[in-house]
């Protein structure tokens, strides 16, 4: 299962979703939105995405992680839109018969998700100002 | 042949519009996209070495033709998670 969405991340249901007879391991690694960022106090997170290639960048995760493990499900969901501190912003739950695949399988799809799938993240910071999160760009600090 | 260019996260602030419109001799490259992006839109130079351009739901390499029925989009290195 693969998903975007505007609404708060329901993990245990997704958890629930992957579960299965077959299963020996089932790993949830959920991405939450932390307050401190080198020093700056985060008050919210908003979330951009490009729907379209997002949802095929994952879906082609899922190929990958399907290819090289023997996964029996595995459910992904990224949250958009306006997060607050704490708030939930991903979830991945893989279930595989033993616990080494289930481990090395979700940080595999998460790690490649935050390096592949379009989606960006706009610190909003506490003192007001704002700023993407562009990996490589030199930030650029806008009060709006 | 005149493109649009869909942009995303920073590109599009600063572009200060979601979609632009490029216009760029037919056959021309992804490569020739970015130098006709950054000209037209000074205002995405902070960017600029590092913008992104995809066709349909795949990244592009600067040697990728373009056509005028791609679905193209441009924007900055991702942060998700």
């Amino acid at each position: 299962m693969i998903e975007l969405t505007r609404d708060t991340i329901d993990y245990t249901a997704l958890t629930e979703s992957v579960r299965s007879d077959q299963a020996g391991a089932v790993v949830l690694f959920l991405g939450t939105v932390r307050e401190m960022t080198a020093g700056r106090q985060t008050a919210a997170l908003d979330y951009d995405a490009y729907p379209e290639m997002a949802l095929a960048k994952l879906a082609e995760l899922e190929t990958e992680a399907r290819d090289r493990w023997p996964i029996i499900e595995v459910a992904m969901i990224h949250r958009i839109g306006h997060l607050e501190l704490g708030e939930v912003s991903v979830a991945v739950a893989v279930s595989t018969p033993h616990r080494p695949d289930a481990f090395e399988a979700a940080r595999h799809l998460i790690d490649r998700l935050k390096e592949i799938v379009p989606i960006w993240k706009k610190e909003n910071f506490t003192d007001g100002t704002t700023e993407w999160v562009h990996p490589g760009v030199e930030p650029e600090s806008n009060s709006d | 042949m005149k493109l649009d260019v869909r942009l995303f996260a920073q590109a599009r602030d600063l572009a200060g519009a979601e979609h632009v419109s490029v216009e760029l001799p037919d056959s021309s490259t992804v490569a020739t996209l970015r130098e006709a992006l950054a000209a037209q839109f000074p205002q995405l130079a902070p960017l600029s070495p590092n913008l992104l351009i995809a066709i349909g739901t795949d990244y592009a390499s600067s040697e990728t033709i373009l056509s005028p029925e791609a679905d193209i989009a441009c924007f900055p290195p991702v942060s998700g998670g």
